[in-house]
């Protein structure tokens, strides 16, 4: 019996090559890149057969980096120029850092993020993950032998805009193309759901590094839909390790230790912390700088006393996740564990304790992530498998802006789902008046010095009115990666124009190009070549979209439509091998351009086809 | 922090979400009649139905015009189901349709006796908080989910059946208030959590 194929929308029936796609953990301790192989997802190891990356950067006086193990090993040894947890700072101010003091780095205060001065100069919090990215990505393409379509990036859930434009920005700067930002605990529930085709709601217990995330998703029927986040992103294994830390100073009667002591202690805690995991007391020792020597025995019980309020602090977002989801605790079908930290055993007890069953543990938590997004990668990258599924995620804090008297007017609440979009309407408060100033801020505090401020800009060139007759609508978009793009129209006067603000806290593309030159690894680059090759690869991508497009919906397109499609094709194929990048990209525009209409009657069409076997009865009227 | 700063006028051609371009409303695009009373199971199913066909992550490895038209869907499509799923935004939404304003911003006329009420549920909420009594709280918040289950199904006969739009309306206003009080509570089991 001969079968028709018939493709997804959007999709070729043509068979096309396997794009590679990889999915990235970015963790604040250790880091990971896997890929979907024979559609299964694997961790990609290094040459030493090593999965974790130790996100720890070191920066030399002659300007070059080691990143990984090799850094790692020298942090005792040059901590100021050993950057760890770098992602503690991705888009945070040097005052939102918690215990900055007892960090050994010399902070920069920079407008919008902390920088770090090392011998090799002022580094961005940005560069220093994009340091950990290249290690990653040059892994991968060694593994898979050629170049990346793209990759998903994990960011905690928790993490607020800022956070997730600094992460995007890294990956730019690492030369890879985000495919999506992608939230860790869903990553977790990808892996973990799709491994076990399990159905209702489950909770994602995520303690990281240096975050702490809780998701509650409901699983049904291949859709992973996010009820409820919640977290604190300045909350995770490193607080254990810093408890532990500040046991040994009061035990031995130490004050003040140098930047090498201390990030050899640290160390030293880390290790007891993960001893106790196993057995019930671990020796620590260490010889300091001084010469005096550290010998202390630490019981498991004492740990688990001095951590027991920050393994509480966790349940409190648990809870509020609940709430928010309207659910209870006997609604929880099941509970998973993500990240390294969640191996404590006190961790687990408590986390059992709370939900009453005993959390699933049976994929490795430090990989689940990793492997859940290089499943995402791999659809985001066209290399579907039969079986369809879908992800609905939320936005983790409420965004808003400011109003009179410093209040938060919020636009879109928390746990909105993603892609989402609202605006809210504005007008002048004096006549003639031309400008406007908006303060774009993200959180749930009523008072907005008490939120993360996003974004200030200004509304310039409204036509003077008398008061109160200017229409200028605001509209707070967030697309599927959590980012936020704000945009204004003024429609008062009828005269519709626009404007588009990015949050401010992201690098501009200026900088990411200077972060570029400044990097040794890529001077050596040739910038213009990669621009060019870049340029040339969307071409061909959106070349080959265009004609599947055309061979399955050309019949909803007139003569005219059509022939200007085609001429915009020949246009770009005539440009494509040449070696101008502008002329290259001009011409893509106005074949994206040119397709708008048919995008659009594609779309309708295939969502027609949706619910068209329903009838639309109207039973009222 | 830097200020981005724009001028109007400068056209750049960017993806402004834009409403006009839809011209079926919620229910029709999600297949439902117009009621109040609404299947959820069937408006879940259509929902990711829906989404299945329009959301970004199918489109990713797309053209830049795909892209933008999947993210206009899917954001409606959102929309569409935060409004249909959630019982105030659903009548207000329907009472829209008819042509009828809800009047929440305008209109703070009530009935004494409800805002009587109002004020002993604010106080007993207040207390319960004061004694952090998490068990209290959690007694307030049944109490609270049967009066709008109670208000809910009087709305729904006061739309679908009586076609009482000005009672409708008054409900609508009274749902947001409970609705208010549901947030209190939220935030005193919050505070009893610190």
């Amino acid at each position: 019996m001969a079968l028709l194929q018939i493709s997804e929308p959007g999709m070729s029936a043509a068979p096309h090559e396997h794009r590679l796609a990889v999915g990235i953990d970015l963790g604040t301790t250790n880091s990971l890149v896997a890929t979907v192989r024979n559609g299964i997802s694997v961790v990609l190891n290094d040459e030493q057969g090593r999965a974790l990356l130790p996100s720890v950067v070191r920066y030399l006086a002659d300007g070059s980096v080691q990143a990984g193990e090799a850094a790692q090993a020298m942090q005792s040894e040059d901590p100021t120029n050993t950057i760890v947890s770098a992602k503690r700072f991705m888009g945070r101010g040097l005052s939102d850092i918690g215990n900055a003091s007892g960090l050994h780095y010399h902070f920069v205060d920079a407008p919008g993020m902390v920088q770090l001065r090392t011998v090799a100069g002022v580094k961005s919090p940005v560069e220093v993950s994009a340091e950990i990215l290249r290690v990653l990505r040059a892994r991968a393409e060694e593994a898979l032998g050629g170049g990346l379509v793209g990759a998903v990036i994990t960011v905690p859930a928790y993490f607020d805009d800022a956070q997730r434009q600094a992460t995007k920005d890294a990956a730019k700067l690492a030369g890879l193309n985000v495919l999506r930002l992608l939230n860790e605990p869903t990553a977790a529930a990808i892996a973990y759901g799709l491994d076990n085709a399990a159905e209702g709601v489950y909770a994602v217990y995520d303690l990281g590094g240096g975050t702490f995330d809780i998701s509650i998703l409901k699983l049904s029927r291949g859709v992973f839909e996010v009820l409820a986040t919640n977290g604190n992103s300045a909350l995770g294994g490193d607080d254990f390790d810093h408890r532990i830390y500040c046991w040994l100073l009061e035990k031995n009667n130490l004050s003040a230790l140098g930047a090498a002591d201390t990030r050899l202690l640290l160390t030293r805690a880390r290790a007891a912390k993960e001893e106790l995991t196993e057995h019930d007391e671990t020796r620590v020792t260490a010889i300091l700088r001084s010469g005096e020597t550290i010998d202390t025995v630490l019981a498991r019980q004492d740990f688990h006393d001095m951590s027991q309020n920050l393994v509480e602090h966790t349940l409190q977002p648990v809870r509020r996740a609940l709430r928010d989801a309207g659910l209870a605790v006997t609604d929880i079908k099941g509970v998973v564990m993500v990240g390294g930290a969640t191996r404590m055993p006190q961790v687990q007890r408590a986390v059992a304790e709370f939900f009453r069953q005993t959390p699933l543990t049976n994929l490795d938590p430090d990989k689940v992530v990793a492997l859940g997004a290089a499943i995402q990668a791999n659809v985001l990258a066209g290399n579907r498998s039969a079986d369809d599924w879908l992800l609905l995620d939320v936005i983790p804090l409420s965004l808003g802006i400011e109003t009179m008297g410093g209040l938060t007017e919020k636009i879109i609440p928390r746990n909105s789902t993603i892609p989402t979009a609202r605006a809210q309407e504005f007008t002048t408060f004096k006549d003639g008046q031309t400008a406007m100033s908006v303060h774009v801020v993200q959180g749930e505090r009523e008072l907005v010095a008490d939120c993360r401020s996003l974004a200030r800009f200004e509304l310039r060139g409204i036509p003077p009115m008398v008061a109160g007759a200017a229409r200028i609508r605001i509209t707070f978009q967030v697309d599927a990666d959590g980012l936020l793009d704000v945009s204004a129209r003024e429609t008062g006067s009828g005269v519709e124009a626009h404007i588009t603000v990015k949050p401010s806290y992201g690098l501009s593309d200026t900088e990411i190009t200077r972060m570029l030159q400044d990097s040794n690894q890529h001077a050596q680059d040739d910038m213009q070549a990669r621009a060019l090759r870049e340029q040339q690869v969307e071409a061909e991508q959106l070349l080959e979209a265009v004609q599947n497009a055309l061979a399955q919906d050309a019949a909803l397109l007139n003569k005219d439509e059509e022939a200007h499609i085609l001429a915009c094709m020949d246009g770009l194929r005539a440009v494509l091998q040449t070696a101008d990048h502008h002329a290259i990209k001009r011409s893509v525009t106005q074949l994206n351009d040119a397709t708008v209409t048919f995008a659009q009657a594609r779309m309708d069409k295939s969502v027609s086809r949706v619910l068209g076997g329903r009838k639309l009865t109207d039973l009222e009227t | 922090m830097q200020a981005a700063v724009s001028d109007f006028g400068s056209a750049e051609t960017r993806f402004v979400f834009d409403e006009s371009r839809f011209q079926q409303d919620f229910f029709q695009l999600f297949g439902l009649p117009t009621s109040y009373r609404i299947d959820h199971t069937q408006l879940d199913q259509h929902y990711h139905a829906l989404q299945v066909q329009v959301h970004p992550d199918k489109f990713s490895h797309l053209s830049e015009a795909e892209r933008r038209v999947s993210m206009q869907w899917a954001t409606r499509v959102n929309e569409a189901y935060q409004t249909l799923n959630n019982p105030i935004k659903r009548a207000r939404y329907l009472l829209s349709l008819r042509g009828v304003d809800t009047q929440e911003e305008t209109n703070t006329i009530m009935p004494a006796g409800f805002l009587m009420e109002q004020m002993e549920w604010h106080e007993a909420i207040q207390e319960a908080e004061e004694a952090r009594d998490a068990g209290e709280l959690d007694k307030l918040k049944l109490r609270l989910q049967h009066e709008v289950h109670v208000l809910q199904q009087q709305l729904a006969d006061q739309i679908d059946i009586e076609r009482d739009y000005a009672a409708a309306t008054e409900g609508v206003r009274k749902l947001k208030f409970l609705e208010k009080l549901a947030e209190e509570i939220n935030s005193a089991f919050d505070a009893i959590d610190n």
